[in-house]
């Protein structure tokens, strides 16, 4: 599924990396806690997160995350998303809640990594 | 022994959140410009941002010092904090001291030692309480095809 497709299913802003929609997204990894996600996460997985701190991003990079979905309407400040433009990972934000978007996700075929 | 290609030190200020995971990043940076590959570069750089968030997290200052050898990443990171008074226990996965606001930030979810051990090759670590924790921990090169 591509990013851009995530991003219209879950009614999404686009934060940063307008220009990298057209990733492919086949696993997802889905957490607040950034141990578990550099725990399961494999390589290029959508990370969705309700945290919004630096340590989201930098996670996400060190993971190998291809994308950052936070969840709830969270915001992340400029500084961070401006880190995130660094690092060449996008960013996209939802009003929907990490249950709601995981089941979305898994209905269009997504899988999780355990 | 195999002969230090490269070693820096960097000072890790405990509590400064804001900071937590800038070290990491820097190595990171240094490991990509030499070439070293994805999978190892990921392993190594867990381990780091695991150790120094921990530092951040518990800790009153420390240091962490990266050492590249031709096979291999070392890392030592040594803190003056509280200790690990059981170290048995802090290895079990959800195990963890954290407070409510470092949750609040992501961390202590009891798998930041699991993480280390499950991405170092060698994992040692010393520990007083009332003192500090050293981590010591070595990422050999090429040996995960």
């Amino acid at each position: 599924m591509k990013l851009r497709e995530i991003r219209d299913l879950l009614q999404c802003e686009v934060l940063a990396g307008d220009d990298s929609l057209s990733i492919d997204v086949q696993q997802v990894v889905a957490s607040d806690g950034m141990s578990e996600i550099l725990a399961f996460a494999k390589s290029k997985e959508l990370m969705v997160t309700g945290l919004t701190n630096i340590q989201s991003i930098r996670t996400a990079d060190f993971a190998g995350c291809c994308a950052v979905l936070y969840c709830r309407g969270k915001r992340p400040d400029n500084r961070v998303i401006e880190y995130a433009r660094n690092k060449k990972i996008p960013v996209l934000v939802t009003r929907m809640i990490m249950f709601d978007i995981c089941a979305l996700l898994a209905s269009k075929g997504l899988k999780g990594v355990s | 022994m195999a002969a230090e290609l490269m070693r820096e030190s960097y000072e890790i200020q405990g509590g400064n959140f804001d900071r937590g995971g800038e070290i990491s990043g820097e190595i990171k940076s240094v490991l990509l410009d030499l070439g070293i590959s994805a999978p190892d570069i990921r392993r190594a750089v867990i381990v780091a941002f695991e150790a120094e968030m921990n530092v951040v997290m518990y800790a009153w200052k420390g240091t962490l010092t990266f050492i590249l050898t031709e096979d291999a990443v070392d890392l030592i990171v040594r803190d003056e904090g509280p200790g690990i008074p059981d170290l048995e226990l802090a290895f079990q996965e959800g195990y963890t001291t954290a407070t409510d606001e470092m949750r609040e930030l992501g961390f202590g979810f009891g798998m930041g030692l699991p993480n280390m051990k499950k991405n170092s090759d060698e994992l040692r670590i010393e520990t007083e309480v009332g003192k500090g924790t050293s981590v010591i921990a070595r990422i050999r090169l090429n040996a995960h095809e």
